[in-house]
């Protein structure tokens, strides 16, 4: 279903910031920010969690890590032991260095793939942008609008004090 | 009446409004990556592309002969089993190493100068890692089994791989770095490619565009959990680097032939593979700047960086020549002493005394401040780092084998044509990879330099 957005739009990633900080500080609720690089200091601005990728990637190591040492242990102890060069079936120091390369492969993989899922980034997915230059070369803040939601005016007036230089209302999807 | 915050007053007094919607630096960034692939390729590029597909047919009608005929076409023997295809196999893992320490390592160092080179950095690690995978391969004989190598259930028994074998840990150490260095790169590309979607009229190039952006908007939700995936996969990558290399490495060192067997491999190793990549990259970047006039994002600064690793590394490499030497004279053992004096007296003597020349002596220069600004000087350099190193590696592998314990089974080496046009195929492989990625991709990760670009204007202004 579309919704509004009242969206501004920044040329400076400092007066991005800054709105941001102003705008939340007055009780309004950001909806999103878009910026054709990442911003730094916008994170706190938004109030934004810090991310959870690194649980997955933890998460993922550790089944990779096992996963190798599981079956290079059964496939060497238990399935088909050959004596080769006199070596104990269970090898364990030889199993480390593939052991190692599934944990970075298993945790790499899963880490790009959470990311994906979360942001919701597939091929093919409708790219859905809050106006023109937002990859290129423009910032923009987006509010969600609602009638009566809140006051427009005010969130106008503090936008345009923060530096924006265009405001306008947007309906469509984000 | 509004009541303005204290930050408002402050951005206002620090930011005065611009008529300008848009940052003018930022869409300059754009137009200037986005050009070369929106215009006709030039003169130059058509030229190199032509040598590039020339060297590469050669070497797909070299494989193609050594397939259809077998591995007695190359110059082998029975004391001398592994040779050219191995020498080649090394040196390419090398090269890729520079990619993944430009974009991961000199990110986790929060090196703002790789911003712009590391993309095609990463680009050149995954076109040598396919040059690299394709040596085991067609040594094979039969590489329509190559899937053998690979642990699955099947209807030999289950008759399953050696795990504790040096050459299986290669295996997985190529494809976990060949996988993860993919994602690394198109994960990083996805943005760029939103860019270019937006730059781009309704048409064929929109549509590829639009499925390869992946839906990208440049949310700053977005953002933010990318920019955390990017340190995860650099933390992942930086420890992979360092294994394959190692890994490279005890594919001889856990042989008992004296010259191979030696626990100073792995680092030995990973610092030459970081040379001699540093040189390829040098190399490209150098035909790249001017071939697509890029001279303002690959500065001379950026040569210059890339020359003090080299001159670290290939410092590091001539350590390590010394010390082989040095531990084979105190060890007592007359088979790794008679290796080391055939290695600089023997028939491949010249290989030897050229791969010192390129790779530890050659360096020293790099000490000239004027040198490592000089593009035509670095890249004459670079192209004695890639010989050195394909020296190194053929004098590593060839010298040990060709006179062991065994006097009766001493033997020559030398390389047959077909040999030396699959070595001119691969690197026809590597550079029509390379330059159809200069042409088709963003070869300057935009939004990486936009990012980088910001904060030296904001380091600045504070």
């Amino acid at each position: 279903m579309a919704s509004a957005y009242l969206i501004a739009t920044f040329a400076e990633p400092e007066a991005l910031v800054g709105a941001v900080e102003t705008i939340r500080a007055h009780g309004f609720k950001i909806y999103d920010v878009y910026a054709p690089c990442p911003v730094h200091g916008l994170d706190e601005a938004m109030g934004l969690r810090r991310s959870r990728l690194p649980y997955v990637t933890l998460a993922a190591g550790v089944i990779g890590c096992a996963a190798a040492i599981a079956l290079e242990f059964y496939v060497a102890v238990f399935d088909w032991n050959l004596n080769i060069g006199g070596k104990p079936d269970n090898s364990l120091l030889a199993f480390v260095p593939i052991a190692f390369e599934l944990t970075v492969l298993a945790a790499g993989l899963a880490t790009a793939a959470a990311f994906l899922l979360r942001a919701g980034l597939f091929p093919g997915a409708a790219a859905r942008p809050a106006g023109p230059g937002v990859t290129d070369d423009t910032f923009a803040v987006a509010l969600r609008w609602r009638p009566n939601a809140f006051d427009t005016g005010e969130a106008r007036h503090l936008l345009l004090a923060s530096g924006a230089t265009d405001i306008r209302q947007m309906v469509g999807d984000l | 009446m509004i009541r303005f915050d204290h930050r408002v007053d402050r951005s206002l007094r620090l930011q005065p409004r611009r008529p300008l919607i848009g940052n003018q630096a930022l869409s300059r960034i754009t137009d200037d990556v986005a050009r070369p692939l929106e215009a006709r390729p030039g003169l130059g590029w058509c030229a190199a592309f032509a040598a590039a597909a020339t060297a590469l047919s050669i070497g797909v009608a070299c494989v193609a002969y050594e397939i259809a005929t077998g591995i007695g076409v190359w110059g082998l023997n029975r004391t001398v089993g592994w040779a050219f295809d191995i020498t080649n196999f090394v040196f390419w893992v090398g090269i890729g190493h520079a990619g993944t320490l430009i974009s991961a390592i000199l990110l986790l160092f929060r090196q703002q100068w790789r911003t712009s080179i590391n993309r095609s950095a990463e680009a050149m690690t995954i076109f040598a890692v396919v040059c690299a995978a394709l040596f085991p391969l067609i040594h094979m004989g039969r590489p329509w089994l190559a899937f053998w190598v690979f642990p699955y259930p099947n209807s030999r028994g289950s008759l399953w791989v050696n795990f504790r074998s040096p050459l299986l840990w290669d295996v997985f150490a190529i494809n976990t770095y060949m996988t993860i260095s993919l994602v690394f790169w198109y994960v990083g590309m996805i943005p760029d490619f939103a860019t270019l979607r937006d730059r781009a009229s309704a048409g064929l190039k929109k549509t590829i565009y639009s499925i390869a952006s992946f839906g990208w908007n440049g949310s700053h939700r977005t953002w933010s959990r990318y920019e955390t995936m990017n340190v995860i996969l650099a933390g992942l990558a930086t420890p992979l680097v360092i294994s394959v290399h190692s890994i490279v490495s005890m594919d001889f060192a856990t042989s008992i032939l004296p010259g191979w067997h030696t626990t100073i491999f792995p680092p030995y190793f990973v610092a030459g593979a970081v040379y001699s990549g540093f040189g390829m990259v040098t190399t490209l970047l150098v035909l790249t700047r001017s071939l697509m006039h890029l001279e303002a994002y690959i500065t001379e600064r950026h040569l210059d960086a890339m020359a003090k690793v080299m001159l670290l590394t290939g410092s590091l490499v001539g350590l390590a020549y010394g010390t082989e030497f040095y531990i084979a004279w105190v060890s007592g053992n007359v088979y790794e002493q008679a290796t080391f004096i055939g290695r600089a007296t023997g028939p491949y003597a010249w290989c030897f005394w050229t791969m010192v020349a390129c790779n530890a002596v050659a360096p020293q220069v790099l000490w000239s401040a004027r040198v490592r600004r000089s593009p035509a000087a670095l890249f004459v350099f670079s192209i004695l780092v890639n010989v050195g190193m394909w020296l190194e590696r053929f004098v590593i592998i060839v010298t040990s084998l060709h006179r062991s314990y065994l006097p009766s089974s001493w033997v020559m080496y030398r390389p047959t044509l077909i040999e030396v046009g699959t070595l001119l195929g691969s690197f026809g492989l590597f550079f029509t990879c390379f330059l159809l990625f200069i042409r088709l991709l963003p070869m300057i990760a935009m939004w990486e330099v936009k990012g980088a670009h910001r904060a030296r204007g904001a380091a600045s202004h504070g």
